[in-house]
């Protein structure tokens, strides 16, 4: 590890540490406090009735017998709640000069069912037994109608029609890029084609999504588990036509997201109505099955990737057309997801020409939106494997390719040909420092050995980049590519009487250690230690607007913005303690958990002191000091950071049964100067098997007529601990320029990273049976087997 | 609600009486009718193991055992695993090596490797591994908690060796 320079406002040294996290003592003992653990007084359960067609007209709903039953207070309709709703749901992304086909997404529909699973009405009794009885006697007539699953077929003239009155299933699209691309491919001595697809999965939190409406006075208040509460409170309060600060919005205790929690979904505005109708709490909470049905899943997409270049190597030019599956709806980002990887789609690469063409296309299968990751997983996949084709092609090493195209570190900040500025980087020191802990020629000589003894093992690497740090408002909202918002960051430091402290974040975590992380950043602009320090999140009534959790942001914009509002408490506070010891505010220093005269270490006071000054003044204090010692700060970044790093995965291949096993993992990773070491391993890991995952063995996988057939974790195939490794961890740090923690971001890379690494290191063990080119993921023992069968000429 | 019957269990070392809903499932009785919430629910299948308890000490999936059946035995959930005010060893060791994010598979990831480390006190990795393959996380990717049960296997087996010298 390489170590850091302290920043000049270093107190006690907290940052860097790897503290044991604030979090943990209620959720080893299991006092957290998830949504379903939330018991309101008069609280009611509503259980969904839901579509089993993929396509369907509605002839008739009859709820009687679900009526009459014992506990039932009410069944609704779609009709029944027509006049609850002020309008649908939400998609926020409106590029300038582009449509993008908007269907109206009512929490429950009208008429007619697009997908498996689509809310249809709604049963509210006096407990959860009674409702999900109930909800098998709504009895639904349909009039089947045709259905799509396939996003190219949906794509061809005389497709079945998600939509009828838009005229077809496709949904926008959106071209980026900049350099001439025609010259750029026809100066190239080698042009590759691939075809990729990156198959539909699952968020997979352990906890499914759950959410109570309370009627409170003259409001509602919404208790859900949810990424993004304040964002929630924004859309929901158009919604149902209700002043902002009349609707509170709660993020308790939230069981992982990985992005499927960054949404706002029919079923908060459900409660709520619910709630509003009836003057009761109404608690909905999904089971599994309705999770893999109707949280959104992400990819989906499939990539024609072209790239050029010259013999010895050089670059020319990139060239993509991404199709995009969004199911039969838009939610909050569906048509952005996509686009989302398109800063990083040349990689870590010098591009003289880049072209990006976007599709989005309706099946009748559920929405895709954002999943950890969210597009770049996507970017990075088809770059890196192009890359690894490109080598072959040209007969080079792949990392001697990478190598000879990496934006070179004195290059930074680097603007791409399709004009997107990379703050900072250093890729030949990430694989530099890979290959010290990776000797790859060992690796080459013991994989000699092992093919000997009949052992197929094969390594794969990865040298992705990222973009996280969501986003300056410039680049993303209104004024630059056309979200309906902005995403800047919040935080409130309040230093109490007695020296303690509370910081609040607009920030929502769900895991990644927020508490603990924030608390560190605070300790040192305030002199005191983070056990003094409690961190508050996720509820609308306390601290400043904020825009949640996602897009690995919680650092480098909600940190940032805990760094600068702890900075003003700081200057405060030496005003104060400057008037209290009769000195110059600019001679007051910070050291360790005194601020104390420059100079004169007996001349000091602690924050305690201070803070009870600032509050109680035992003395008359300067005319332009106010009471108090609390400060907010707002900070909108003005680029976004490029965390990047390289990876190499092993794998061993059964070539009899197909089954391909992760044996050995080393990752390199440069967020920046790290706040919690622990806490960043721990995302990698978590980021890594997620994506391990993706190209092993999960796949959200639909039938011909639109049938769900991974609706349960039996079908839906998440890695367990036994078919992953433990992990080679390190790190680079090179500092963002971008925000003054040099910090960049965490959350995703391991995701984003990994999957090209694990599908080539297949390829790689593969290679002596003539399996090249690739297998598309999941590489389920089948398609390896099957890749396999193909190589050896069909003989099995 | 049809037919009820009444339910005589001990959890976490308290007599419990109750009448119940014979296709109560044991951990909504837990979470619902006794308010111990720290059990959770993840999925309908039994694959999860979020709701892990240990019923006459040994780990069950909560979600798959109705509540009558618990008619006569000893329940303990995460609330109740430590003894005496003090945490249990892998509380501890969840903690100080990472072995949690978002905490929801905590609860049953801790109760089964408790049963794990009560059946096999000196396990290997591929052990550990194996020991919780019925139990998901999707934050942590299982090095930290794989870390967790050996450290306090370790613990375990230090402190017996103390108390053999």
């Amino acid at each position: 590890m390489s170590t850091v320079e302290s920043p000049p406002t270093k107190g006690n040294g907290w940052v860097g540490q790897a503290i044991k996290r604030k979090e943990d003592p209620r959720m080893i003992t299991g006092r957290s406090r998830y949504v379903d653990d939330i018991v309101l007084p008069g609280m009611l359960h509503a259980v969904v009735v839901r579509s089993p067609e993929a396509h369907a007209r509605i002839v008739s709903i009859d709820k009687s017998a679900a009526e009459l039953r014992d506990e039932v207070v009410a069944v609704f309709t779609g009709e029944d709640l027509a006049d609850d709703f002020a309008s649908p749901m939400a998609m926020v992304w409106d590029p300038p000069g582009v449509e993008v086909k908007t269907p109206a997404l009512w929490p429950l529909t009208r008429g007619e069912v697009k997908h498996v699973g689509e809310a249809v009405a709604v049963v509210v009794a006096n407990d959860r037994y009674a409702a999900a009885d109930a909800a098998e006697d709504v009895l639904v007539e349909y009039e089947p109608k045709p259905v799509v699953v396939d996003p190219e077929k949906a794509l061809e003239d005389g497709s079945p029609l998600v939509w009828d009155e838009f005229g077809t299933n496709r949904t926008h699209e959106w071209t980026v890029g900049g350099g001439d691309i025609d010259a750029a491919l026809s100066e190239a001595d080698t042009v590759i084609e691939r075809r990729f697809v990156q198959q539909r999965t699952a968020g997979g939190a352990i906890e499914p999504r759950g959410s109570i409406g309370e009627p409170e006075g003259e409001g509602l208040t919404l208790y859900s588990a949810t990424q993004i509460p304040h964002i929630a409170r924004f859309v929901l309060s158009g919604i149902l036509n209700l002043p902002e600060d009349k609707l509170r919005v709660v993020a308790p205790d939230v069981g992982g997201g990985f992005g499927s929690k960054l949404q706002v979904y029919p079923e908060e505005a459900l409660v709520l109505a619910l709630a509003k109708r009836l003057g009761r709490p109404v608690k909905w909470i999904e089971t599994r099955s309705e999770a893999m049905t109707t949280t959104h899943h992400g990819r989906d997409q499939i990539a024609y990737v072209t790239l050029g270049a010259r013999s010895d190597g050089t670059l020319t030019g990139c060239k993509a057309r991404i199709v995009a599956d969004f199911g039969a709806y838009q939610l909050l980002l569906t048509p952005w997801i996509p686009e989302l990887g398109f800063p990083v789609m040349g990689g870590a690469y010098k591009f003289p020409a880049i072209d990006l063409t976007f599709e989005g296309v309706f099946t009748n299968k559920f929405c895709t939106d954002a999943i950890r990751g969210a597009g770049r997983p996507e970017g990075t996949y088809w770059i890196e494997l192009s890359m690894d084709d490109l080598a072959r092609e040209l007969a080079m090493d792949p990392l001697e390719l990478r190598r000879k195209n990496f934006i070179p570190k004195d290059e930074f900040p680097f603007t791409t040909a399709h004009e997107i500025t990379y703050d900072s980087g250093d890729y030949h020191g990430t694989l530099d420092k890979l290959l010290e802990h990776f000797d790859l020629d060992g690796f080459r000589r013991e994989q000699a050995e092992l093919r000997e003894e009949g052992i197929y093992r094969g390594v794969g690497f990865s040298t992705y980049v990222e973009v996280c740090g969501l986003a300056p408002s410039r680049a993303v909202g209104p004024q630059g590519v056309g979200l309906q918002g902005a995403f800047w960051e919040s935080a409130m430091v309040r230093v109490h009487p007695t020296g303690s402290a509370t910081v609040y974040t607009g920030a929502s975590p769900h895991g990644q250690g927020h508490d603990t992380g924030f608390a560190q950043i605070a300790a040192d602009r305030l002199g005191i230690d983070p056990e003094r320090i409690e961190v508050i999140h996720g509820d609308t009534n306390q601290g400043p607007w904020g825009w949640g959790t996602y897009g690995s942001r919680t650092v480098s914009v909600g940190g940032e913005a805990v760094a600068r509002a702890a900075e003003r408490v700081q200057d405060k506070a030496k005003k104060i303690c400057a008037a209290m010891l009769e000195a110059a505010p600019e001679d007051i220093e910070l050291m360790g958990d005194q601020f104390q005269v420059r100079g004169s270490p007996d001349k000091s006071m602690s924050m305690a002191d201070i803070a009870g000054a600032a509050h109680i003044p035992p003395q008359e204090l300067p005319d332009d000091i106010e009471p108090g010692l609390e400060e907010t700060a707002f900070y909108d970044p003005e680029n976004f950071v490029f965390p990047f790093g390289a990876h190499a995965c092993v794998v061993d291949v059964d070539v009899e049964t197909g089954k391909a096993q992760v044996v050995r993992y080393v990752a390199v990773d440069d967020c920046g100067p790290a706040i919690n070491p622990k806490l960043i391993d721990g995302q990698i890991h978590g980021g890594v098997v997620h994506a391990i995952g993706q190209a092993l063995y999960e796949q959200v996988v639909y039938d011909e007529d639109g049938q769900l057939v991974t609706g349960t974790f039996v079908d839906y195939a998440m890695p367990t601990a036994a078919e992953v490794p433990s992990f080679e961890t390190d790190r680079t740090e090179t500092p963002s320029p971008v925000n003054s923690l040099g910090v960049k971001g965490v959350g995703e890379a391991g995701t984003i990273g990994a999957t090209p690494a694990i599908t080539s290191a297949v390829i790689d063990a593969l290679r002596p049976l003539g399996v090249s080119g690739q297998i598309d993921m999941p590489l389920t023992p089948m398609r390896v087997w099957e890749a396999i069968q193909e190589a050896k000429g069909g003989a099995s | 609600m049809g037919a009820t019957v009444g339910l005589h269990v001990t959890v976490n070392g308290e007599r419990r009486e109750s009448v119940v809903d014979p296709r109560l499932l044991l951990v909504h009785y837990l979470r619902d009718e006794l308010g111990l919430t720290g059990t959770n629910v993840g999925c309908d299948t039994t694959n999860c193991g979020a709701c892990t308890v240990h019923l006459n000490g040994e780990a069950v999936k909560s979600c798959t055992v109705l509540a009558v059946q618990a008619d006569g035995a000893e329940v303990t959930t995460i609330e109740g695993l430590g003894t005496g005010g003090e945490l249990h060893p892998l509380q501890e060791t969840f903690r100080e090596e990472h072995g949690l994010q978002c905490g929801y598979c905590t609860p049953g990831m801790i109760m089964a490797a408790a049963d794990l480390l009560e059946r096999n006190p000196n396990p290997s990795e591929e052990d550990i591994r194996h020991g919780l393959e019925g139990n998901l996380c999707r934050c942590t990717g299982y090095h930290n908690i794989v870390r967790a049960v050996k450290a306090a296997a370790d613990r375990a087996g230090a402190a017996s060796r103390e108390v053999r010298a």
